[in-house]
């Protein structure tokens, strides 16, 4: 560092500069041909924005989402038992804040970006007169408590916390279907499931159950003994090689067959295996890049401090393994919740098999401009937002680096 | 250093790594046999109640159903193996040209976003950050039900300079047909296949051997090109006009002549083209990146062009990065293309399902459906793993 009295700051060459005129000059204007881009992008754009928004504000008649709001958002979920999706939706806040203010005491700033995006989906909700917007505020508000907590007491919450994550995904399926007649939590069966809800539920489950069978997968691939790895390798490749839509109608149309007669399995569980078949072969590759970017080194260390070959898998390979593939796991998790909503064509409803349900209403013929742009924002605002979120923690925590 | 074993302690075989190892192949193996087993026997027994055991011989029997699109004869009476071959086929076409467009746009996007140019590079970004965050399916129905199902009825049909039509019985574009004179022509384009073919293999193997490479793809297109303009005029005075135009015109609801393009295979096509495009654009910037900036300066400094740079120095390293994921966008569009269903354009997985409708044999149609698709994914790793131990990079 060069000591210089703090008046006379080093100004760069007048071409270095930071000016409005030389960045237009850099960035837009550099040659003929710069030009010629630039005038063409730029009435592009213009054009663009023009027929977007008079789109949106003129021509769109928007009855046909605002109307069906509740549809979308959860299918034919009884409004009875909404509390328990807002319960689950206000722990989650808690857990999340919880989780932000222990472990993450760094990357602030998109914790709060995440608060700001529920408050604006508050607003909107206000502007709709709907009900729900106090709840969104709740779920908002508890996070920020549970941030603080989890920041000012890391080490009494730590272990409450994590056992609370561990119970979320079960609590989820039970307070979302329900047990027994009457009650206070009646059953919900899975074919009033649907919309965001349905998807979201699928991608969950899908990515939570396939991770254990996609690690399984990605060491039996590794391994040394022939016929495990064949096993291996032939199953990654096998449900890599076809369509997912192909192993969604053989869960559909097969599946029943393949268990005892007398036994059927409802249609969403189904789609699950489906679906959990085909993200294991994934996530095993996923997996499988993790292990392999371990310094062989470790291995030879563990072995040497006469680890067995369980201990040296789950104490040294493993952990670091699966941390160095976190990044891509959440890009698994984008994929295969974009990827739920093929269960469409096998008759679920989730957020396109309601729209198409929707559109198949005499009430709203012809909107299906207006009806797939709003669902398609849904998909985009979930799967940017999460990427964008993972990539913004990932420089924040040096995730993948070390 | 040598341990010796020492005769009278000898390891007992349930300690023994070897042998465990062995045990626990043989029980895993066997479990998932066992498993296999049963889901099999449930199957076959299962099919077996139903009075529809499993077979491939209902592949003989008459479809009794209509394609709408086909590339090979094909009517109600032929058969559900004809039905399938012509889903088969549509599958390989709209898969090809998706994969030829998709890579076009793909790369021309993937530059775009490397623009130096602000605005262009920003709509380059918006593009793919718009196109790769939400599904395919949602895209397709969306270009299906809003685009291609709404366009002008026959009667107010969108024009392009009274060559192409845009209405909502399809588009129809301007096409060549075979004249009189096709007959002789197809044979001299041959040869000027063949010539062009054999120039730009010359070209390029001096430049291999000169270390000068020269535009060698150019060459072949040029004598290519001039070979069948002479031709033709050849064909012209011998044997008259060997390809004509063939312009659409209205003829009453519906047009006449010309090619068309049905607005499902639009959308599918579109579809695929703009989404898969997305993905290529990054795999395409990815590998453009992956070039050392020290190599670019140093053509830059040896006195290449801009263009040159590229085609000599960037291009040759960043396709090494590139060739590997563009190879698998290629296969998920593959497979992509199976959502052909959703928009009712006939694919292989479509007249799959419209079999297993109408003749009830989902397991056999799902294992063909499932067989292809498999096929094609294992010719393409083939292909990659060739592609990877040619291109590798020979360390020391």
């Amino acid at each position: 560092m060069t000591t210089l009295s703090s008046s006379q700051e080093i100004l760069p060459p007048p071409s270095e500069r930071k000016t409005l005129q030389g960045w237009l000059l850099k960035n837009l204007f550099g040659s003929v041909a710069d030009t010629i881009l630039t005038i063409l992008a730029g009435s592009f754009l213009i054009w663009l924005i023009y027929v977007i928004i008079k789109w949106i504000l003129v021509t769109a008649k928007w009855a046909a989402v605002s109307d069906n709001l509740q549809l979308y958002m959860k299918g034919q979920y009884p409004g009875s038992a909404d509390w328990r999706i807002w319960t689950l939706m206000i722990l989650l806040g808690l857990l999340s804040g919880l989780a932000w203010g222990i472990y993450l005491k760094r990357a602030e700033a998109v914790g709060w970006v995440l608060l700001i995006v529920v408050l604006i989906l508050a607003f909107w909700m206000t502007i709709l007169h709907r009900a729900a917007w106090w709840k969104l505020v709740a779920v908002d508000v508890v996070a920020i408590a549970g941030y603080f907590l989890g920041k000012q007491f890391p080490e009494k919450l730590k272990r409450p916390t994590y056992i609370l994550m561990l119970l979320y995904m079960p609590l989820v399926i039970l307070m979302i279907r329900g047990f027994g007649e009457g009650g206070f939590m009646p059953l919900v069966t899975t074919n009033l499931w649907g919309g965001l809800l349905l998807s979201l539920l699928l991608a969950i489950f899908g990515i939570v159950f396939s991770f254990p069978i996609g690690v399984l997968l990605a060491l039996g691939r590794q391994s040394k003994l022939p016929a495990l790895k064949t096993l291996s390798v032939l199953y990654i490749e096998l449900i890599r090689g076809v369509p997912l839509v192909t192993l969604l109608f053989m869960g559909q149309l097969m599946l029943p067959f393949f268990l005892p007669q007398g036994i059927s399995i409802d249609r969403v569980i189904r789609a699950v295996v489906a679906i959990i078949m085909f993200a294991a072969a994934y996530m095993a590759e996923n997996v499988r890049g993790g292990l392999q970017s371990i310094p062989k080194g470790q291995g030879e260390a563990a072995d040497a401090l006469g680890l067995s070959g369980y201990q040296k898998m789950t104490f040294i390979i493993l952990p670091q393994a699966l941390r160095a593939v976190i990044p891509v796991l959440v890009g698994q998790f984008i994929g295969l919740f974009k990827d739920t909503s093929l269960v469409a064509l096998v008759g679920l409803l989730d957020l396109v098999g309601i729209s198409r349900s929707v559109l198949a209403n005499a009430d709203y013929i012809g909107r299906q401009l207006e009806v797939f742009a709003f669902i398609a924002l849904i998909y985009w605002v979930f799967s940017y937002g999460m990427s964008y979120s993972s990539s913004r923690l990932e420089t924040a925590l040096g995730v993948g680096e070390r | 250093m040598t341990i010796k074993q020492s005769d009278h302690g000898t390891v007992p075989f349930w300690r023994d790594e070897r042998y465990l190892q062995i045990i626990a192949q043989v029980v895993v193996v066997s479990a998932l046999l066992a498993l296999g087993y049963w889901l099999t026997h449930n199957l076959l027994t299962g099919l077996e109640a139903l009075g529809t055991p499993l077979s491939f011989k209902f592949l003989g029997l008459t479809a009794q159903f209509d394609i709408g699109e086909k590339l090979i004869d094909y009517s109600r009476n032929s058969t559900y193996l004809r039905a399938l071959t012509v889903g088969l086929l549509n599958t390989i076409k709209v898969s090809f040209l998706g994969i030829l467009f998709a890579s076009l746009f793909g790369i021309i996007v993937g530059i775009a976003r490397l623009s130096k140019n602000w605005l262009v590079n920003k709509l380059a970004t918006i593009y793919v950050e718009t196109l790769r965050n939400i599904p395919l399916l949602v895209f397709l129905i969306f270009l299906s039900s809003s685009v291609f199902h709404k366009l002008p009825r026959v009667k107010d049909a969108l024009t392009i300079g009274k060559y192409a039509f845009l209405s909502n019985r399809g588009i129809y574009i301007t096409w060549l047909t075979p004249g009189q004179g096709w007959g002789l022509y197809k044979w001299f384009l041959l040869i000027a296949l063949v010539a062009g073919i054999i120039l730009a293999t010359i070209k390029f193997k001096e430049g291999q051997r000169t270390g000068r490479m020269p535009l060698y793809w150019l060459w072949g297109l040029g004598l290519f090109a001039a070979i069948a303009a002479v031709t033709w005029g050849l064909t012209l005075l011998m044997a008259g006009n060997p390809l004509a135009l063939n312009v659409p015109y209205k003829a009453g609801r519906n047009f006449k002549g010309g090619q068309s393009l049905s607005p499902e295979f639009m959308a599918i096509f579109v579809g695929l083209v703009i989404y898969t495009s997305a993905f290529i654009a990054e795999v395409v910037r990815a590998g453009i990146q992956s070039v050392s900036k020290g190599q670019r300066e140093a053509a830059t400094a040896v006195g290449l062009t801009g263009f040159q740079t590229m085609r000599l120095v960037i291009f040759p390293q960043a396709m090494r990065v590139i060739i590997p994921p563009l190879t698998s966008q290629y296969l998920n569009l593959t497979k992509n293309s199976s959502l052909a269903i959703a928009v009712g354009y006939p694919d292989l997985f479509a007249v799959g399902s419209t079999i297993i409708n109408q003749a009830g044999r989902a397991v056999e149609v799902i294992l063909i459906t499932m067989g292809v698709y498999l096929t094609f994914s294992l010719l393409t790793s083939v292909f990659m793993n060739w592609y990877n131990q040619h291109t590798r990079l020979v360390e020391r």
